[in-house]
């Protein structure tokens, strides 16, 4: 079968910049009355379907220190596996659930979803993928955005057959796509992204 | 049919990222990049539901002046203060056909050079009534376009005396997450370009020439705004559900 040949190279990427927050989080940024709220700031609402989580972590450089300018936004199925409510349709069907987030980091370098656990996606070979979330962060000094996943602790023996995870040979890089849980009023799963270092996490070219 | 993006088409692989093209992770120059930079090969696999997927934005509400910087910051009624532009262009994939309905966001500095951020330090003053931010959604043939001033070039902490040629950021979607691209613009003619740490983190003369918009005479609005024009590429797919089905792959 014939596949199209590339007649275009893709625009090269730039750094964010340390003033991301203007384009992206603006309200966040203090500067108000241009957008009605910041894009993606709100991923769920009181009649969203699924189980309520909280999805938090830093985001911490080779140094150790954390980033404070970066921002992450996140892509996810919804609690059946399902992908993509267009983001600000007015869903009649069921509330929307857009899948689709954008948070900064704050000045610890801490960021925060509050949002519904996944249900499982099919992988390549059709079977299903542990539930994860997809991760895409921009900062200052990343001149490329960076693609890696969030995944469930408490999804163990999802995670044991997961295509992704099972292409990653060391168990201490495995664990840096898997978010520890912690118990709460609304669960909590915490997972620290690193840049570079000891405890680098795995990045994709997906 | 060449010209719209048949639904299935959303199905298909993408074209693996040509990483020589990218700026790698680590380029010296670009001070910051020293701890930023993950230093593990990156991990290739085939794209997923969750990677040929993405947001969309067609339906997204946007409010009259989101495309609009000389005004949408407006404090006073007063539009903000530098020389006038029209930026448009085409967002496209590497197959050449165009990306509708996909949100194009920017932001820049200030005609001083000065952005509207706490962290931002630069003695050139804040204009009251610009704000620096600004979005749009591509139209059925992939095109976008919003009006601002020309931004500042400005001095940065990098070496001792690194000035950024003027730009303007950009964050396009694509209708993939794997398509999400930040990227700047850079005005035609202007020889800081080439002088620029960050604009250098590009490998390839060729490719730092795509971020550079073109002075477009035919577009400007007489006695008022220049026009430049910048067109976006982004990543393309593989095959198409339709050919699939064609061919019975």
């Amino acid at each position: 079968m014939l596949h199209p040949v590339p007649t275009l190279k893709e625009t090269p990427s730039q750094t964010a910049g340390p003033y991301v927050h203007i384009g992206m989080t603006p309200n966040w940024a203090g500067i108000r009355g241009v957008y009605d709220a910041d894009p993606g700031a709100t991923m769920v609402s009181a009649d969203t379907p699924g189980t309520r989580i909280i999805l938090s972590g830093r985001i911490i450089d080779g140094a150790g220190v954390p980033v404070s300018d970066a921002v992450v936004e996140i892509w996810q199925a919804d609690g059946n596996g399902s992908y993509g409510r267009p983001v600000g349709s007015s869903a009649e069907a069921r509330p929307a659930f857009t899948g689709w987030g954008r948070q900064p980091a704050n000045g610890e370098g801490e960021f925060r979803f509050e949002t519904i656990k996944p249900g499982p996606v099919p992988g390549p070979d059709g079977r299903p993928m542990a539930p994860h979330v997809a991760v895409w962060i921009v900062a200052r000094g990343i001149n490329i955005g960076l693609q890696t996943r969030i995944y469930f602790a408490d999804e163990e023996a999802a995670n044991a057959r997961d295509f992704v995870l099972n292409r990653i040979p060391d168990p201490k890089r495995r664990a840096t796509l898997i978010a520890r849980k912690e118990e709460g009023d609304v669960p909590q799963y915490r997972l620290d992204i690193h840049l570079q270092g000891d405890s680098e996490t795995v990045f994709f070219d997906m | 049919m060449n010209d719209i993006i048949l639904p299935g088409d959303d199905q298909g692989a993408l074209f693996a990222r040509d990483r020589s093209w990218q700026p790698p992770a680590y380029t010296p120059g670009y001070k910051s990049t020293t701890f930023r930079a993950p230093r593990h090969a990156l991990l290739s696999l085939p794209g997923t539901a969750s990677e040929l997927t993405g947001p969309t934005f067609g339906d997204m509400p946007l409010n009259p002046l989101d495309n609009d910087l000389i005004r949408n910051y407006s404090q006073d009624g007063g539009e903000a203060i530098g020389q006038r532009l029209i930026v448009y262009g085409q967002v496209l994939d590497e197959n050449a056909r165009p990306v509708p309905g996909t949100l194009v966001e920017f932001w820049q500095a200030n005609a001083g050079g000065r952005y509207r951020h706490k962290r931002e330090g630069y003695l050139a003053p804040l204009d009251p009534n610009f704000g620096g931010c600004g979005r749009a959604i591509t139209d059925a043939n992939g095109f976008y376009h919003f009006r601002t001033v020309k931004p500042g070039a400005y001095p940065w902490p990098n070496g001792a005396n690194d000035w950024r040629p003027a730009h303007i950021h950009f964050s396009i979607f694509g209708h993939a997450f794997a398509q999400r691209l930040i990227t700047q613009m850079y005005f035609e003619g202007d020889p800081m370009i080439w002088q620029c740490p960050i604009v250098g983190s590009v490998p390839d003369k060729a490719g730092i020439t795509q971020l550079i918009a073109k002075l477009d005479r035919h577009n400007t609005t007489p006695m008022d705004a220049l026009a430049y024009r910048f067109d976006i590429v982004l990543r393309g797919r593989r095959s198409t559900l339709f050919e699939n089905k064609l061919e019975g792959n």
